[in-house]
């Protein structure tokens, strides 16, 4: 391994990887791939402050939707990513908004956010507003804007895996492939699901510029790792599906900034599709309706229920990356428009189910009248 | 000369990927091999970048024309059968159907689902998929029972910028022949009159069409002047033509291949009774295939279906009321 993590001291002190490669053939295959990227010192402390940055503002909007969640503002249920966004914030940060594809899940307002989410997309969706990208058509976290590379996700896990092949397997057909690359995010439970299988297999054998980040939080909403697979870690998969593992602690800032660029980078340069698991705790409930009173102390106890927040800035402060000064002006302007976002999505008016256009066709003449 | 019914659809998807390059065929065996049923032979050939081999993942079939969708093509997905796209069902209604409604990103992919029953075929390799497909919203949903059908409804299906699911009936593969594909320029959404008639109405669609025209003809001798409509798509279903068939026979029989708990008969049968009671002179009625699973041999298949003999027999009854 080279670049990134040659200089693990001077670059960055914390980050331990367990950096598995696909199978000998793969390997190989992409060993041209993995010496191309290169990540200077210089480029590695930006990198890590646009993470962190970004890891601030998606924390303060979302202890924000959970206070208005408690006081019976939000319409639905919310789900949050406390304790995931370094993991989420480095997937989003190192793709190029306009560019590359992003497709979300659950816990992935830091991602978004990295990515060049407005606030007011996820607050207009939140609190019901008609002007939200969904048009409150659909809300919470199934929002996106797929023709600007934002898949928005169903409910029904696994299955943007295959979409973000699709949309880069257009962009081959259509000659427009070269330096793109599209980045999933997916929980420890959806790794169960067959769509899960399918689509990691299919951007496998079609070779795609793919990159799945598994968080693995050791929960699925209640169900703990033990119920949900028996491999000994999911990293193990990687060589089965034929595709680069890479192995991260998600509570540690630096090395998820530095392990997820370089999955995205090897990616970008034609390394075949990249699988990250990170580990970590999620710290909340399933939902806000959830207290999570399931996850044993000793785990809460753990490395990994860290908070990636405190952990990078630390991390940052260390290094004379980031001032105290410049951490408060981050979350100043933060809340300012966490706030400013709240205040133009509560003013405006939710849907309107009498002028609301009843078809679900585009071709709408074919609407049929349903009596 | 003679085309089949599925040469006609290998020659609409020719011309698709010829006259539109956002069009490409993806589907399991569909390159080199030319497909299960050779729907897609030769093609490979002519356009090695834009017909490809799948693995046997229908989930990842869809769920990827869903993103090339998004990103401006036109996939059009061959199920090896139909009941396979139960593995798809995700995809499909929950996927590619909602996306437009929710996203104001439509989502033009076209499913083929080689569909229906053939002797011998068994539970697993004879499904009618139409209904469960209209019964979510979303998706438009094609059954065309003509050569000429298959070609042009087709065709306007890979152009329409809903995800369409076409069913092509397998028994009519290599079966149905036509001179030409030229046909009466009917378009999507207008079912067709096959065959006039004054006493009663057929309605039906896909392979039931040509088993309602026999049932017809049995009855013709004994003097019975039969109507058979051939509704082409069930979604969107033409209650119109329907309605005015009734309105000239007073008696609705509606026929269709799929198991009979609700599906396109009983709508049918609900459309007619809440729009033109008024119309009928007789209790409409269903015919369908039973509640079983599909059975493998082919005595209990032909059992198992509707055929010309069990319509006449339906008929007769209706007509008797
Ligand atoms: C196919 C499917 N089955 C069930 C659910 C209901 N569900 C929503 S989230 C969830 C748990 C997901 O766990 P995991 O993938 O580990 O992600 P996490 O919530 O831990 O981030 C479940 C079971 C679903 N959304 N999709
Ligand atoms: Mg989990």
């Amino acid at each position: 391994m080279n670049g990134l993590l040659m200089n693990e001291k001077n670059v960055c002190g914390t980050v331990k990887e367990r950096s598995r490669l696909a199978p000998q053939s793969v390997e190989m295959k992409y060993r041209d791939a993995y010496l191309t990227v290169i990540f200077t010192m210089g480029q590695t402390k930006e990198h890590a402050r646009k993470v962190y940055q970004a890891m601030v503002r998606s924390r303060l909007l979302e202890m924000k939707f959970s206070s208005l969640y408690k006081a019976g503002q939000i319409v639905g249920g919310v789900y949050l990513g406390k304790g995931q966004e370094a993991v989420s914030a480095s997937v989003g940060a190192r793709l190029e908004p306009g560019k590359d594809i992003f497709a979300p899940l659950i816990r992935d307002q830091a991602g978004r956010t990295a990515f060049g989410e407005d606030m007011l997309d996820a607050t207009r969706t939140y609190l019901g507003s008609a002007q939200g990208p969904m048009k409150a058509r659909d809300g919470n976290i199934h929002r996106g804007r797929p023709s600007e590379g934002v898949v928005a996700m169903i409910s029904h896990l696994g299955s943007s895996l295959s979409v973000v092949g699709g949309m880069l397997k257009a962009r081959e057909i259509q000659g427009k492939l070269a330096g793109c690359v599209g980045a999933t995010c997916i929980g420890d439970g959806a790794t169960s699901t067959g769509s899960f299988h399918e689509g990691l297999n299919y951007v496998a054998v079609e070779k795609l510029p793919v990159v799945v980040v598994v968080a693995n939080n050791q929960f699925a909403y209640s169900t703990p790792n033990s119920k949900q697979y028996a491999c000994v870690d999911l990293i193990d998969r990687a060589q089965g599906y034929g595709v680069a593992g890479h192995s991260v602690d998600g509570t540690d800032m630096l090395a998820c900034a530095e392990t997820i660029a370089k999955a995205v980078d090897t990616a970008r340069a034609g390394g075949g599709p990249q699988m990250v698991v990170a580990k970590l705790l999620r710290l909340g409930g399933h939902g806000e309706h959830d207290d999570g009173s399931y996850i044993p102390e000793e785990i809460r106890n753990s490395t990994y229920g860290r908070d990636c927040i405190e952990v990078g800035k630390q991390q940052l402060l260390e290094k004379g990356w980031l001032s105290e000064e410049e951490l408060t002006e981050w979350q100043e302007a933060a809340k300012m428009e966490v706030q400013e976002a709240v205040k133009t999505a509560q003013k405006e008016a939710g849907p309107n189910p009498y002028n609301e256009d009843w078809s679900a066709l585009a071709e709408s003449r074919f609407k049929e009248a349903h009596t | 000369m003679s085309v089949t019914y599925i040469e006609a659809i290998r020659e609409a998807q020719y011309k698709a990927l010829e006259t539109d390059e956002r069009v490409f065929l993806y589907g399991q065996d569909i390159g080199e091999f030319g497909g299960a049923f050779k729907a897609t032979k030769g093609l490979k050939e002519k356009w090695p970048d834009r017909v490809m081999d799948a693995p046997i993942s229908e989930d990842a079939m869809i769920g990827m024309a869903v993103g090339a969708a998004i990103e401006g093509m036109r996939p059009v997905v061959e199920m090896q059968f139909a009941d396979f796209s139960s593995v798809g069902f995700n995809q499909i209604v929950n996927n590619a159907a909602t996306h437009y409604y929710r996203t104001g990103v439509p989502i033009p992919i076209t499913v083929r689902m080689p569909s229906g029953g053939t002797p011998g075929s068994g539970p697993f390799h004879s499904q009618s998929i139409e209904a469960i497909y209209s019964h979510y919203p979303g998706c438009i949903v094609l059954t065309p029972a003509t050569v000429s059908d298959a070609y042009h409804m087709l065709l306007e299906g890979i152009a329409l910028d809903d995800p369409v699911i076409y069913c092509e009936h397998k028994l009519l593969y290599r079966w149905l022949k036509s001179d030409d594909f030229e046909g009466d320029g009917l378009p999507i959404g207008k079912a067709r009159i096959t065959r006039p008639g004054k006493h009663a109405t057929v309605v039906a669609y896909s392979a039931m069409v040509h088993e309602a025209v026999r049932a017809a003809e049995m009855l013709q001798s004994e003097g019975w002047e039969i109507e058979v409509v051939d509704l082409r798509s069930v979604k969107p279903l033409d209650t119109d033509t329907v309605i005015a068939s009734v309105a000239r026979t007073g008696r609705l029989l509606a026929v269709g291949e799929a198991f009979p708990w609700g599906g396109v008969t009983a709508e049918i049968v609900s459309r007619v009774v809440k729009e033109a009671f008024h119309l009928l002179d007789a209790p409409p009625m269903r015919l369908n295939a039973k509640d079983t699973p599909i059975p493998y041999h082919p005595k209990l298949w032909a059992a198992h279906r509707p055929t010309p003999e069990s319509i006449s027999h339906a008929l007769k009854e209706l007509l008797a009321y």
